[in-house]
């Protein structure tokens, strides 16, 4: 019996084996997305029927300068996340890549926080940042905060965010970074040392190149991620003070579910929905990912 | 953003396996060492002041600043955790977590299956559309997901948070197993054909076996997604009866927030089983992990 021959004998299932996964996603988040668009066109206070009023709601949105202000919220948050986190997730990533004993410890430290939920890192932060009690008051009067009152403060309740949004997500970005690390051959290291190439600049040109694939990876999640914070920002500060951390989400779940102005949240949701996908497929044309595809596993 | 993530959770795949080949660095880097010790602060301090204030008595915990070494050990905060109600909350969350590992893994086993072996346009096709499932975010379908919840008359019940918490788990779980799934040899399909096997005994005796592995990690990924889960429950629940843990983190800061030892013991309660499963299946965590943070 040849190979060929063997190949078409195996049992095959049939398309029926993907029908419950497809029609459970389908239900429950397929039909959701096309909803949202759905619902953006009618007005509805969460209980009765919602009636289609036209673009109502589009134009109110698109006139609303507390949107406008909460979108520009949200692209500083995304600009001032990626800036902080890039850097420090790959320095850590390629230094935790290093086999030393140390670094294996270190590094087992640095992932803590991965074993935490976001509403248990954001809860320990309030606390931390209370400027009364917590180490806001001790280290406040130092960074320019003579009461502690970081939070109260619309510079220092953004930094304090973007701080708190560092200390959950680093440590995975690191963990992509150490991945990648790895798998950079030995073998250009011992070249560059024969060519007698520093430790920075072999950083710069061979560890950086190879490593450009996790950037794009990493800068997708981050960025599109960043889009997406709600808990972090509804415990730590609440939108606040005033509207200085009001991002899109938060805007998004106060008009749904405390104005109960479903048609008009639904709007919000797709502006989020089509900026996250925007975003990531800008990224990913721009920086040649799609040609890095055919070097990937899977697919 | 499908194969974004893809690549990221194989990047960590392959960084375990091959890793062990590479050599350590030459010299020390002092450079280096010193800003990873300055990151071991800034990641150390916090995690020390939960812990440390979890076991202070709730009049004393301020004693001798934040940063003072604990003085007095107790453990009434953890008693006071559980009489106001949180293991309750343990208990539904675990609930949660442990039907929506099983659903998924119901669900997405044998959709990378016939991804993988069945020769059909309408599963590839359906295949593409679970890879653009991965960019939609939970937040853009939350609102009619609640008129749905509502309409089914489910809302305030476990089932709400499950349906949608494994629906969105699906791709990345569907996509991990799939490709693990391509993994198994064709010859192998083959001889156990000729053996007399159908579909359903060659997945379950053969491709069942050969890819545990990913099976684990989709299953750590999805028990990490509805432990941690927030946003569901937040608006498909109400009742105190029917709080997840981390919802009720939440309740006891507004509650409670002057009781900061109090607080801190559940924050500690509330990540140890994920630390418990940290320490014995590192590996594992990891890799389920690497899945999470796509979310």
């Amino acid at each position: 019996m040849t190979a060929a021959g063997s190949a078409d004998r195996a049992a095959r299932p049939g398309a029926l084996w993907i029908v419950p996964a497809a029609l459970f996603f389908g239900v429950f988040a397929g039909v959701p997305l096309v909803l949202t668009a759905v619902l953006s066109f009618t007005s509805w206070n969460g209980l009765g029927t919602p009636a289609f009023n036209g673009l109502d709601n589009w134009s109110r949105v698109l006139s609303d300068d507390a949107v406008w202000e909460s979108l520009r919220i949200s692209l500083v948050f995304m600009v001032l996340c990626w800036l902080v986190q890039t850097p420090l997730a790959l320095l850590l990533g390629v230094w935790a890549a290093g086999r030393e004993l140390n670094r294996a410890v270190l590094s087992s430290i640095f992932f803590l926080p991965l074993l935490m939920s976001t509403a248990a890192i954001a809860i320990s932060w309030r606390v931390l940042l209370d400027p009364n009690f917590g180490l806001a008051a001790t280290i406040g009067p130092y960074i320019g905060f003579p009461d502690g009152n970081i939070v109260g403060s619309q510079h220092g309740a953004v930094a304090a965010v973007v701080i708190v949004i560092a200390w959950q997500f680093v440590p995975f970005h690191t963990l992509l970074y150490q991945g990648a690390a790895r798998q950079i051959p030995q073998m250009l290291y011992d070249a560059a040392l024969i060519d007698g190439a520093s430790r920075v600049r072999q950083f710069w040109h061979i560890t950086l190149p190879q490593l450009r694939h996790t950037i794009v990876t990493s800068s997708v999640l981050m960025l599109v991620g960043s889009l997406t914070y709600f808990e972090t920002i509804l415990i730590v500060t609440n939108g606040g003070p005033g509207s200085a951390t009001m991002v899109l989400p938060q805007r998004m779940y106060l008009s749904a579910f405390q104005s109960f102005q479903m048609g008009y949240a639904s709007v919000i949701a797709l502006v989020l929905a089509a900026l996250g996908t925007a975003l990531s497929l800008l990224i990913v044309r721009f920086s040649g990912f799609a040609k890095m595809r055919s070097t990937l596993e899977g697919i | 953003m499908a194969v974004l993530r893809q690549e990221g959770a194989v990047s960590v795949a392959r960084g375990r396996r091959r890793g062990g080949t590479r050599r350590a660095r030459r010299r020390p880097n002092w450079a280096a060492g010193l800003a990873a010790l300055a990151w071991l602060v800034f990641v150390g301090v916090p995690i020390y002041l939960m812990v440390k204030d979890s076991f202070q008595p709730k009049d004393a915990y301020l004693d001798g600043g934040p940063l003072s070494p604990p003085h007095s050990l107790t453990l009434d905060n953890f008693g006071q955790v559980f009489d106001s109600g949180y293991a309750r909350y343990l208990v539904n969350t675990a609930i949660v977590t442990a039907a929506s590992v099983v659903l998924t893994a119901l669900l997405a086993y044998p959709a990378a299956y016939a991804i993988v072996r069945a020769r059909s346009r309408i599963v590839s096709a359906t295949f593409r559309i679970f890879l653009a499932g991965l960019a939609v975010p939970a937040q853009a379908t939350i609102i009619p997901v609640y008129l749905m919840i509502t309409r089914m008359h489910l809302y305030d019940s476990p089932t709400a948070i499950i349906l949608p918490t494994v629906a969105f788990g699906l791709p990345l779980s569907v996509l991990v197993l799939s490709s693990a799934l391509r993994d198994v040899p064709r010859e192998l399909y083959e001889a156990m054909t000729i053996d007399g096997g159908g579909s359903f005994r060659l997945m379950w005796s053969l491709a069942l076996p050969l890819s545990r592995a990913s099976l684990t990690t989709i299953s750590v990924y999805s028990a990490l997604n509805a432990w941690n889960g927030f946003l569901f429950p937040l608006i498909l629940t109400q009742s105190p009866e029917q709080r997840v843990q981390t919802l009720g983190l939440w309740n006891f800061q507004n509650e409670f927030g002057s009781n900061v030892p109090g607080l801190m013991a559940a924050v500690v309660l509330s990540a140890l089983p994920i630390f418990v499963v940290y320490l014995f299946a590192r590996r594992w965590l990891i890799a389920g992990l690497a899945g999470v943070g796509g979310k």
